[in-house]
């Protein structure tokens, strides 16, 4: 059992496999996510500070934060900041989210 | 604010693990280094990752290890070095207290 | 010795924009339009800074690498303080406070992020894949020579390897030496020769 006092994180030291290299070029969804955490934490809005962004990653737990990918895990911290601070409700999220897959169905067929 | 420490001093990272978002990482707790540079002062990490203003500011250190210090298991090379930042609070003065850390 | 630093156009695309819309790319396009909707940012904010980010590339920190290697004046404020010199070129460094790591005679340094994926993103881009992933954050600061040796870097063991984890404030490019039998070539020649992963420190520059 890995000590509860370290986060999952916090991986510095820890034995692991080869490095794999292979890259990826990053999609245009990614680096919206990107710019808005730009954006989002830049001095004038000042809504969603980098630490802010690291905490939630964070807290996804062990499982989200291997299984998701690494913009998939920076969405999912940046709208738990937003939502905790009002800035829109889980219900105009959900809302939005339904409105935006409905679209895109739509567009394939 | 006056930074406590000074390039080429021993210091001890605490040996803690307190929850919330920590930027001094697991791996140089209770482990001895030498200060390397002062990187100027800023706010407290720990406190902006709640929404806080993380004032006051805090002084930052490179703080550089020695890699036999880290891992006394391994047949390392002591002469590589590992350099990392750490916040003033997370440093004592070296010979302060017993080497902790496992 | 590797070159990917900076060829991206054989790396497969990740497929996203053809298959069905996963839940996380759904989330983001509703946060971003709730985000207009509620005029916190402007559509021409996200896509200024797409394109902010898109212009940001290792050949700006090649420009960097030149001329730090031609003019011995501007490489002593550039390891003074990074992003001031980095400005003089005019790159617009952000809000980073760059700390500029020289490779010595008998010094290699390499940069890493253990906690997360900090990086001189301002100066190079968004950093690859592996930087961000647990094998190269999980091991490079215990055996920091087998990862290199994976990257067909080979350091002489009476050298210093020095590997820097970015924790906190500071980003760090590593400055690497300037390769024998380039006497008398242009800054532009120069930045030919340096690679993304020179200046994280996993390669050393090309050969001329």
């Amino acid at each position: 059992m890995s000590d509860p006092g370290r986060g999952h994180h916090d991986m510095g030291g820890l034995p692991a496999g080869p490095v794999e290299r292979g890259e990826h070029d990053y999609a245009l969804w990614e680096k919206r996510v990107d710019a808005l955490l730009m954006l989002l934490s830049d001095k004038t809005r000042d809504l969603v500070r980098v630490d802010e962004l690291r905490r939630g990653i964070e807290q996804l737990g062990s499982g989200a934060y291997d299984e998701l990918s690494y913009y998939e895990r920076w969405i999912a911290s940046i709208t738990g900041v937003l939502l905790g601070k009002g800035v829109f409700t889980s219900d105009e999220l959900g809302r939005k989210m339904a409105e935006v897959e409905a679209r895109a169905a739509g567009d394939r067929t | 604010m006056t930074a406590r420490f000074a390039p080429g001093d021993r210091v001890r990272v605490r040996w803690a693990h307190p929850p919330g978002h920590i930027r001094t990482p697991y791996y140089v707790r209770g482990k001895t280094g030498v200060i390397e540079r002062i990187c100027g002062s800023f706010r407290n990490p720990e406190e902006l990752a709640y929404a806080r203003d993380g004032q006051p500011v805090r002084p930052l250190y490179r703080v550089h290890f020695d890699q036999g210090t880290l891992w006394p298991d391994d047949q390392g090379r002591a002469n590589d070095g590992v350099e990392v930042e750490i916040f003033e609070h997370w440093l004592e003065p070296a010979g302060a207290a017993k080497e902790g850390g496992t | 010795m590797s070159d990917t630093g900076q060829h991206s156009h054989d790396h497969a695309p990740r497929p996203d924009q053809d298959g069905p819309l996963t839940y996380y790319q759904a989330m983001e396009t509703a946060v971003r339009e709730l985000l207009i909707e509620k005029g916190v940012v402007t559509a021409e904010e996200v896509r200024a800074a797409v394109e902010a980010m898109d212009a940001r590339s290792p050949a700006q920190g090649a420009r960097v690498v030149a001329r730090a290697w031609s003019d011995p004046a501007f490489k002593a404020r550039l390891l003074e303080d990074g992003s001031a010199a980095c400005a003089e070129l005019g790159i617009d460094m952000g809000p980073t406070h760059l700390v500029v790591v020289e490779n010595g005679e008998k010094l290699h340094n390499v940069i890493v992020c253990t906690l997360c994926s900090c990086y001189p993103r301002f100066l190079i881009g968004l950093p690859p894949d592996w930087y961000k992933a647990r094998a190269y954050r999980s091991r490079v600061v215990r055996e920091p020579r087998a990862v290199l040796g994976e990257f067909g870097t080979e350091i002489p063991d009476d050298w210093e390897v020095r590997v820097h984890d970015s924790t906190a404030d500071m980003r760090y490019m590593v400055l690497p030496r300037r390769p024998a039998g380039t006497e008398g070539w242009s800054e532009d020649q120069l930045a030919e020769l340096v690679t993304r992963d020179c200046m994280i420190g996993v390669t050393l520059p090309k050969s001329p």
